[in-house]
């Protein structure tokens, strides 16, 4: 020991090794990633591997060895990963066109199956993208324009849980589930004509409210005409000839002196003595 | 090998491989490491500038330059302190007596560093707000209630402390750009909305999912087209906004409990839910016309209201009228008469011709006053 200590610069190449070797036995797996441990090249056994149901912290994630420098380490994800799938064009049965963004989520479940398929998350991602976008034009493609818009509705999503969970499986996968984020007409023409069709719409119902409100107005004109009239006439009919005079002398007021508030152009009147006002005149 | 190590610092003008192999090619010849550096060091007593010197006598007097120029200085102090505490380096130069550390002060302060090691790293810490996951080598162990927690020293156990009280926030849309969505009569809708979350379960949201926070993004955009696409604008827009929060909320947390996400979804709220810009100004219109037909009907409203009461008003009074010339008939209908003769004939000219002679000569001052003034001059 104390000669090692004399040698410094042996002693910390000697600890580097130890350190090496230290490293290169012991895995930490952790607890998001499952480890493929490869012999020479040939896959022995897998460290954390997902089990569907296990509670977190179950065997599997920890301390882990391995022979330094024969076994190698291959790290895959456990946890859920997504696949996205932007701007695929879909065609409904009635010839309308549907920009599609969706996603999937998924799985890694069989980790060697998916290092030997696909080598790596990237290599399987390449894989699932191209088959989700056929999955749901193929699904969405059966249907009419209507019931592309909520797709959900019908069973269709799951339909393409199914088909792109056929082909994840050949790559140790499992499709968590697929789920369509937009869906919009696509620019330009689907989208103008849609537009318009909105403005046009909306100028219908302009059109129609003010002529309701048009109609409705002259039905509240027309009825209170109507009871004006019921109530002079329910009045003024309990003596008709009464009435005649009595409207007779407002209507000269009215004529002659104004109502109070204009003032009448001036009258002249040229009066016989024999009318019947001044006929005390004549003083018999 | 000494000459060797003597002739070293002429050729290289840093001192550095001369120092270097001190330790090493020092020791090597004669076992005790003091005797070896003696002879060099009584000789720059006798000739003193010489170059040939040993690098251990040569020491003293090159430092200076050495260390202000930075080339070996800083290294220089470095690696004999690095001899000193291997034993390389001795008595021989004179201030190593004085930095040497006694060897039970060092197993002291190791001592009580470990210790403070394991006491920060140990005891945990945890807000009431916050719960701390525990990993045992990377392994999931346990969470953390609030309040001093125990585990084991660093390398071994770590804690992640997460905040499960907070509520977060995730905004989609905004005012600024558009959010397009299609309705279920296959109109466009621009909205924006807000997603409130927090994590129910911490090991879970560190553990399960590769991107929590754009995962809970997706999931909402997802739901929310879904939930837009199954009403009509109209609803959209106003009075099934609340059915389509909370339908939005529960659907969020079933396909979030199907990742295992450890997320609490607590709201979702729709900030904005109205037509494009492309079409605003048609949706502009019908609310113009709205209020149009609005205001037609209360006119004519008002106008009913008028009516009615000038009806009633005008029937009560002759009710009234009526009800006293019933009384008096001839009387009342006299009077009348009379009154308003006189209010009539009191306000105008007043000519009274004894018919049936009129002198049509006669001339009208009140017909001629009544004329406009200024023609008739």
């Amino acid at each position: 020991m104390s000669a090692l200590l004399r040698r410094p610069i042996l002693a910390a190449a000697i600890a580097l090794v130890a350190l090496l070797v230290l490293l290169n036995t012991i895995i930490v797996v952790p607890e998001t990633r499952q480890a493929i441990i490869t012999r020479f090249g040939k896959p022995i056994y897998i460290l954390n591997q997902y089990r569907p149901g296990a509670p977190l912290g179950s065997a599997g994630a920890g301390l882990n060895w391995r022979i330094p420098f024969v076994d190698n380490l291959v790290w895959i994800d456990k946890r859920v990963l997504d696949v996205d799938m932007e701007g695929r064009q879909v065609t409904s049965t009635d010839q309308q066109r549907l920009e599609v963004d969706a996603f999937a989520r998924y799985r890694i479940i069989d980790p060697l199956r998916m290092y030997i398929r696909a080598r790596s998350v990237d290599g399987l991602q390449g894989a699932l993208v191209p088959n989700l976008g056929s999955e749901l034009r193929n699904e969405l493609g059966k249907r009419p324009f209507a019931s592309l818009l909520s797709p959900e509705r019908e069973g269709v999503m799951e339909n393409v849980r199914t088909g792109l969970n056929r082909v994840a499986k050949q790559y140790g996968a499992e499709i968590i589930d697929v789920r369509i984020k937009k869906a919009d007409l696509p620019t330009g023409t689907p989208l103008d004509s849609a537009y318009e069709r909105m403005r046009t719409a909306r100028e219908q119902e302009a059109r129609s409210i003010r002529a309701e409100g048009a109609k409705t107005a002259q039905i509240i004109r027309a009825q209170a005409d109507a009871d004006a009239s019921k109530i002079y006439a329910d009045s003024f009919n309990k003596d008709p000839s009464f009435y005649d005079f009595y409207r007779a002398m407002q209507s000269y007021q009215q004529t002659f002196l104004g109502d109070g508030v204009t003032k009448p152009n001036p009258t002249t009147m040229i009066l016989s003595p024999q009318s019947d006002y001044l006929k005390q005149f004549s003083g018999h | 090998m000494t000459r060797i190590s003597w002739r070293l610092p002429l050729r290289l003008p840093t001192r550095l491989f001369a120092d270097g192999k001190g330790p090493w090619g020092g020791g090597e010849p004669d076992d005790t490491p003091a005797a070896k550096p003696s002879p060099p060091r009584s000789g720059p007593n006798t000739p003193p500038p010489t170059v040939t010197e040993g690098p251990w006598g040569d020491q003293a007097p090159r430092r200076r330059p050495d260390s202000r120029f930075g080339n070996g200085g800083a290294l220089d102090d470095l690696l004999r302190r690095g001899r000193q505490r291997f034993g390389g380096g001795g008595p021989r130069d004179p201030n190593s007596t004085s930095l040497r550390p006694d060897g039970s002060i060092i197993g002291w302060a190791i001592a009580a560093l470990v210790l403070l090691w394991l006491v920060f790293t140990s005891m945990h810490l945890i807000a009431p707000q916050e719960r701390g996951v525990v990993t045992r080598f990377g392994r999931y162990v346990s969470t953390l209630s609030p309040g001093v927690g125990i585990t084991l020293p660093s390398p071994i156990d770590k804690v992640r402390k997460i905040d499960v009280e907070k509520i977060q926030t995730i905004d989609l849309g905004s005012e600024e750009s558009e959010t397009l969505m299609l309705t279920g009569d296959q109109n466009i809708i621009d909205i924006a909305y807000q997603v409130r979350f927090n994590i129910r379960s911490p090991e879970q949201y560190l553990f399960e999912l590769a991107q929590p926070d754009e995962t809970i993004r997706q999931v909402a955009e997802s739901v929310m087209r879904a939930a837009i696409a199954n009403v009509t604008l109209r609803e959209a827009m106003g009075d099934k906004r609340g059915e389509i929060e909370n339908r939005v909320q529960d659907e969020m947390q079933r396909v979030l409990d199907g990742y295992r996400s450890g997320v609490l979804v607590q709201g979702v709220a729709i900030k904005q839910a109205d037509p494009p810009g492309a079409v605003n100004d048609a949706f502009k219109e019908v609310s113009a016309a709205q209020q149009q037909a609005q205001s037609y009907t209360n006119q004519a409203r008002a106008y009913a209201l008028q009516l009615t009461a000038k009806a009633q008003g005008e029937a009560v009074a002759f009710d009234k009228v009526y009800g006293q010339y019933k009384l008096a008939p001839e009387v009342t209908r006299k009077r009348m008469y009379y009154e308003t003769m006189e209010r009539v004939l009191t306000g105008v000219d007043k000519t009274i011709v004894d018919a049936p002679g009129v002198n049509s000569y006669q001339a009208l001052p009140p017909v001629l006053r009544s004329l406009p003034k200024e023609p008739a001059k």
